[in-house]
C-alpha cells in the first residue's frame, strides 16, 4: 500500500509541479544589531515569556540551586552540580528509567545546551535530559545555563551542532502555557508549571 | 492635459454631488475635463462575482469611452482598482493597456500627478475621520497599511491636512473593512451589515462629526448602517471637502 | 496517578488575565469581561454534498451577542499582538519574502526534498510511510498501532489528522484517542471540529467549556473559572497520558537535510506525545518539507508571531529519530496536495504554514465563527483550499469574503489569498458552481451595462426614485439591503442628468 502510494505521489508531483526554477535564497543571520552581552536581553525575553531567573547570591549557583530545592518534595536531577540523595528525596536520572517514572517529580533540574537571546528560549537535548520526559513531566523545572552559551537569535540557534546531532532537541521558552479558553493565560497546561534559569558555567561542579 | 471624468454607477445614481465636486475640483486646477456620455460601469459587479466573461462587453465599452485621454480620473478607489488590476476580460490591446495605466483614483491623481499643495477655497471646521476603501488601500496603496512593516504615509491625509479648520481623528480599527464588498453587501447581507454597524459605532465613538472617504460605495453602506443605529455621524466624500464644502 | 494538588495560580497573577508584562503564548493582552452563559451557536448545517450555507451559520453566530463579542475581541487582540511583534522586528518584511521564496523553491522541487528527507530519516532509524489519501493515512496508522498492540493514543494537535477524519476512524477501530491540547480536548469532548487552526475552541465561552466538562468529566457546571477548568483538564488527562501506548504529533516543518521534524506547541503536547510512550507517529502533509535547518529559523521566527503575537511557542521541538528504546514513524500524506500543486492559479496556497493570522484578521471570520464554514479549514485560507477537496460542497465559500486583502498582508509566506479568492470565484462561475440565479443576474447585468441606452433606461425616474438599489444588484426576489441598513437618500437627478442639463455642450460622446 505504502510503496504504491509512494510511487503515485512522486509521479503526481513530477507531473504537476510548476515548471519554474526559483532559487533557494540564502538566509542572513540578521545579527547586526545584536549586543555584545546577550545575557540582559535573554533575561528580558525569558521573563516576558513567563520564565524567571533563579538568582545566585555570592556568585554561588550551586548554593542557590540547593536552596531552591530543599524541602520541595521529589527532585530529579540530570546535572553533575546536583547529586542524587535519597535522604533528601533527590533522584539522579539514569538512562534505564522509564519515561513515566518521572511523573511524581516536583522539580526537575536539567542543563541547557544553549540559550537564545531573541526569545529567551533554552535548548534541551536528549543528551542533557538523559530521559526526555525530564523536561516536561516534573511540575517545575530549573534549567542550568552557561551564560557564555547564549546565541543572539534563532538563526544562530539553528546553526548550532546540537540541532544536527540529537534525536530530540527542544527550544523551551518559559513554562508550558495555554490560553485556549477566552485567552486567559494559564501556566502549566500539560508540561511544567514554572521554569527558572540558573546561570551556571558548565565547568562548575 | 485632457482628463476623462469617470463617474462610477453608484456615484451617478446616488451621489451626483460627488461627481459634480470631482469635476469642479479638477477644473479649479486648470484641467480640461470631459465627461464621456456613454459611460456606464467598470464591470466590477460581474467580475466580483466570478463572471469575467459577463463583464467583457462592459469593460470594452469602458475602453471605448475613455481611450485617448491623458488621464482618466474617478472618485472611487474600488472601481479604479478594478480597471487597473482586474480588467482582464478584454483582449489586452494597446488601447486597453493604455486606459488601464492611465486610470487614476481622485486622491492619487491630486497627490501624485497634480501634486496639489493647497486648497485655498476649502474650509471644513469639523472633526473628521477618514475611511480608506480596501481596494484603494491594499490595491492602489493610497496609504500605508497596518499589517505591513512600512513607513507610514497617507495620501488622503496629506490632502485633508491642507483644509482649513479640519481636525482629523482616528478610530480603533482604521484599516478594518466596513463590509460593503460589492455584491457581498447583498448576497451576504447579515455579515455585511454587522461589519458596517461595527464600523459606524467605532466612528461614532471617535467623536468624529463626519466620516470622509475617497469611495462613495463604502460611505453609502456605512451611512445606511449608522442611520439604522440612529447615530448622528455624517458622511461626505473627500472631493466635496476638498472642493470647498463647509458641511 | 491523579494529582492531589489544588489548582494553582502562577506567581504574579491575579485570578484572571495575565499581567500586561506577559505577552507570551496565546494569552490575551486585554482583560476579557465575564460573559455568558448563553447557548453556544453551532456551526454550518451539513447536508451531504450540498453547498455549505456559510451565511446562514454566520447569522446564527451573530445572533449570540456574547459569543460574537468575545470571538471578535479575542481574535482582534491576537491581530494587535501580531502587529506589535511585527513592529519589533526590523527585518519583518524580509523574513516574509524569504519564507515565501523558500516555500516557492521547495514546492517546485518537492520530489527532490522529499527523497532527501526520506533517505536521511531512514538513516536516523525513522520509518517513512506514504499515504495518497486520508483512508491510506488512517489505515497506515492503525497498522502501526496494531503491530504494537496499542489501544490508547495520545495526540498533539494536528490539522492533517482532522482533515483525514482520523479521530472518528480510530474510534471505530477500537483505538482510544486522547487529545492533549486543551482547546483540542475541549472540542473532542464536545464532539465538535476545531473552529480555528491555532485556537481550536476560540468560539466557546468559558461557560460553554464548563458545560462540556460537567457533562464529560463530572465537574461543577456552574464553575466557569478558567483556571479551574484548565486544572480539571490537566488532572483528568494526565493519568491517560501516563498510561498511553502510543503518541502522535503533527509536523510543522520536515527538514530535508537532517530528516528531522519540527513541531511547535505552547503546552508541550508534542514532547509529551512523542516521548512518553515508546512509539511516536508523525502525520505530515507533503508540503511541510523545507530544505535546511537555516530555513526552519525563518519559519519559527514568523509562526507564533503571526499566529498569536508571541515571539515563539513555549515549545519548539525537534525530533530527528526515535528516543532511546523507542520507535518513530512518519507518514507523508498527499490527500489532494499534488492535485493542488498542478493548479496554476492556486498552487501557492501550499506555502501555508497554518498560522491562522488570516483568520484573526478576517472581519468575516471574526463575526461568523470558524465552524460556519463547515470545512476543516476555515477563514481566508480555507476559502482557497477547501474547494480543492470538494468543488461542489465548498463552492459557496469563496463568496464569504469582501476580498479586502488584509489576509494577504498578514500572511507570513505571502500567499495572495484575496486574489486567489477572486480566482476561485471565476473558476466556480465558469464551471457552473454558482447558483443559477446569480449567474443569470450577472449575465443580465453584463448586457445592460454594455449598452448605454439600455442602462440609462433601466435607471428609475427620480420620483419613483430608486426605492431599491439599481436592479442589476437586486435582481433577485428579496432586497436584502435594508435588513441591517437604511437605503441611501435619493437625489432628484443623476449625475448624468445634471451634466446634460448644465454642461451638455462640453459633453463627449464616444
Amino acid at each position: 500500500m505504502s510503496t504504491d502510494s509512494r510511487t503515485a505521489i512522486f509521479a503526481a508531483i513530477r507531473a504537476n509541479r510548476p515548471n519554474i526554477q526559483p532559487p533557494l535564497p540564502d538566509v542572513p543571520l540578521f545579527d547586526t544589531d545584536a549586543p555584545a552581552d546577550l545575557v540582559p536581553s535573554f533575561v528580558t525575553m525569558l521573563e516576558k515569556m513567563g520564565g524567571s531567573v533563579l538568582e545566585a547570591k555570592n556568585s554561588d549557583p550551586v548554593a542557590a540551586l540547593r536552596a531552591a530545592i530543599t524541602d520541595k518534595g521529589i527532585i530529579a536531577t540530570c546535572v553533575p552540580e546536583l547529586h542524587g540523595d535519597p535522604s533528601l528525596q533527590i533522584r539522579t536520572i539514569r538512562p534505564d528509567m522509564t519515561p513515566t517514572s518521572l511523573a511524581d517529580v516536583e522539580i526537575g533540574v536539567v542543563r541547557a545546551a544553549f540559550g537564545v537571546a531573541e526569545t529567551g528560549s533554552v535548548c534541551l537535548t536528549d543528551d542533557e535530559l538523559i530521559v526526555n520526559t525530564a523536561g516536561f513531566l516534573p511540575q517545575h523545572l530549573i534549567v542550568l545555563l552557561d551564560p557564555k552559551q547564549i546565541v543572539a537569535n534563532l538563526h544562530h540557534a539553528y546553526n548550532r551542532p546540537e540541532m544536527r546531532d540529537h534525536n530530540y532537541a527542544v527550544f523551551q521558552t518559559g513554562p508550558s502555557a495555554t490560553a485556549d479558553i477566552e485567552g486567559v493565560l494559564i501556566h502549566g497546561a500539560q508540561g511544567v508549571r514554572s521554569l527558572r534559569v540558573l546561570f551556571c558555567p558548565a565547568t562548575a561542579q | 492635459m485632457r482628463v476623462g471624468l469617470f463617474v462610477p454607477c453608484y456615484v451617478d445614481a446616488f451621489h451626483p454631488e460627488v461627481g459634480q465636486a470631482t469635476l469642479e475640483l479638477l477644473e479649479r486646477f486648470g484641467v480640461e475635463v470631459d465627461y464621456p456620455f456613454d459611460q456606464t460601469c467598470c464591470g466590477q459587479p460581474m467580475t466580483n462575482t466570478g463572471c469575467h466573461e459577463e463583464s467583457r462587453a462592459t469593460e470594452e465599452l469602458f475602453v471605448r469611452n475613455f481611450s485617448g485621454y491623458d488621464y482618466i480620473v474617478g472618485p472611487s478607489g474600488s472601481c479604479v482598482n478594478h480597471v487597473r488590476h482586474n480588467f482582464d476580460a478584454p483582449e489586452q490591446t494597446d488601447d486597453v493597456r493604455q486606459v488601464r495605466a492611465r486610470t487614476y483614483e481622485l486622491v492619487e491623481f491630486l497627490h501624485d500627478i497634480l501634486k496639489v499643495d493647497a486648497f485655498p477655497w476649502a474650509e471644513f471646521p469639523h472633526k473628521v475621520t477618514l475611511h480608506n476603501n480596501c481596494n484603494a488601500l491594499r490595491g492602489l496603496n493610497i496609504a500605508s497599511m497596518t499589517e505591513l512593516r512600512e513607513k507610514q504615509y497617507s495620501k488622503p491625509c496629506d490632502l485633508l491636512e491642507k483644509v482649513k479648520g479640519l481636525e482629523l481623528v482616528t478610530i480603533t480599527r482604521p484599516d478594518e473593512c466596513c463590509g460593503f464588498g460589492g455584491t457581498f453587501s447583498v448576497f451576504e447581507e447579515a455579515v455585511s451589515a454587522r461589519m458596517g454597524q461595527d464600523k459606524a459605532r467605532d466612528q461614532s465613538r471617535s467623536g468624529a462629526e463626519y466620516v470622509t472617504s475617497s469611495d462613495s460605495s463604502c460611505l453609502m453602506h456605512q451611512e445606511g448602517c449608522a442611520k439604522r443605529l440612529h447615530l448622528p455621524t455624517k458622511y461626505i466624500h473627500i472631493s466635496q471637502i476638498l472642493n470647498g464644502a463647509r458641511a | 496517578m491523579t494529582e492531589q494538588r489544588k489548582p494553582e495560580t502562577p506567581a504574579g497573577r491575579t485570578s484572571e488575565g495575565a499581567p500586561a508584562s506577559l505577552t507570551h503564548g496565546a494569552g490575551a493582552s486585554i482583560t476579557m469581561p465575564a460573559r455568558g452563559p448563553e447557548p453556544q451557536p453551532r456551526g454550518a448545517v451539513i447536508r451531504g454534498n450540498h453547498p455549505i450555507d456559510q451565511a446562514e451559520a454566520a447569522k446564527r453566530f451573530m445572533a449570540a451577542p456574547d459569543h460574537l463579542a468575545m470571538h471578535d475581541q479575542r481574535l482582534w487582540d491576537l491581530r494587535q499582538k501580531r502587529d506589535r511583534q511585527k513592529d519589533q522586528i526590523e527585518e519583518w518584511e524580509d523574513l516574509r519574502q524569504l519564507a515565501s521564496d523558500i516555500k516557492t523553491h521547495t514546492l517546485t522541487h518537492l520530489d527532490t526534498y522529499l527523497e532527501m528527507f526520506e533517505k536521511n530519516a531512514k538513516a536516523n532509524g525513522v520509518h517513512v510511510h506514504w499515504a495518497k489519501d486520508a483512508a491510506d493515512h488512517n489505515a497506515i496508522v492503525l497498522d502501526i498501532l496494531r503491530s504494537k498492540n496499542a489501544t490508547r493514543l495520545i495526540k498533539s494537535k494536528s490539522m492533517l489528522t482532522e482533515e483525514c477524519g482520523f479521530r472518528e476512524y480510530a474510534a471505530e477501530h477500537g483505538i482510544e484517542v486522547v487529545e492533549t491540547d486543551l482547546g483540542e480536548r475541549i472540542q473532542q469532548l464536545d464532539d465538535e471540529a476545531p473552529s480555528h487552526v491555532v485556537v481550536p475552541a476560540v468560539h466557546k465561552l468559558r461557560t460553554d467549556v464548563a458545560a462540556v466538562f460537567a457533562k464529560t468529566m463530572g465537574t461543577d457546571p456552574n464553575d466557569s473559572d478558567v483556571i479551574h477548568l484548565a486544572a480539571h483538564q490537566r488532572n483528568h488527562t494526565r493519568p491517560l497520558i501516563l498510561s498511553a501506548d502510543a503518541g502522535m504529533t503533527g509536523c510543522n516543518y520536515a527538514v530535508a537535510e537532517t530528516g528531522s521534524v519540527v513541531v511547535c506547541t505552547n503546552e508541550g503536547n508534542a514532547d509529551l506525545s512523542a516521548n512518553t510512550t515508546g512509539l511516536h507517529i508523525v502525520s505530515a502533509g507533503i508540503e511541510k518539507i523545507i530544505p535546511r535547518l537555516e530555513d526552519a529559523a525563518v519559519f519559527v521566527r514568523m509562526l507564533s508571531r503571526s499566529a498569536l503575537g508571541s515571539p515563539i511557542t513555549q515549545y519548539t521541538s525537534h525530533f530527528r529519530g526515535p528516543r532511546k528504546g523507542g520507535e518513530m514513524h512518519i507518514i507523508f500524506v498527499d490527500n489532494g496536495r499534488t492535485d493542488r500543486l498542478g493548479l496554476e492559479k492556486f498552487w501557492t496556497s501550499l506555502k501555508c504554514i497554518r498560522c491562522g493570522a488570516c483568520m484573526n484578521t478576517c472581519p468575516v471570520f471574526r463575526r461568523s465563527g470558524g465552524l460556519s464554514y463547515g470545512a476543516t479549514y476555515a477563514g481566508p485560507i480555507g476559502l482557497i483550499i477547501d474547494p480543492t477537496f470538494n468543488r461542489h460542497k465548498y463552492s459557496t465559500l469563496p463568496f464569504s469574503s469582501t476580498m479586502n486583502g488584509s489576509c494577504t498582508n498578514v500572511c507570513p509566506v505571502k500567499i495572495n489569498i484575496h486574489e486567489q479568492i477572486a480566482g476561485w470565484r471565476q473558476v466556480l462561475a465558469e464551471n457552473h458552481e454558482i447558483p443559477a440565479f446569480k449567474k443569470s443576474m450577472m449575465k443580465a447585468a453584463g448586457m445592460l451595462l454594455a449598452s448605454p441606452r439600455l442602462y440609462r433606461a433601466s435607471l428609475p425616474l427620480a420620483d419613483s426614485a430608486l426605492r431599491h438599489l439599481p436592479r442589476f444588484i437586486v435582481y433577485n426576489r428579496m432586497n436584502t439591503w435594508t435588513r441591517g441598513r437604511e437605503m441611501p437618500h435619493v437625489p432628484k437627478e443623476t449625475f448624468h442628468q445634471w451634466y446634460k442639463k448644465n454642461r451638455g455642450r462640453n459633453g463627449k460622446k464616444s
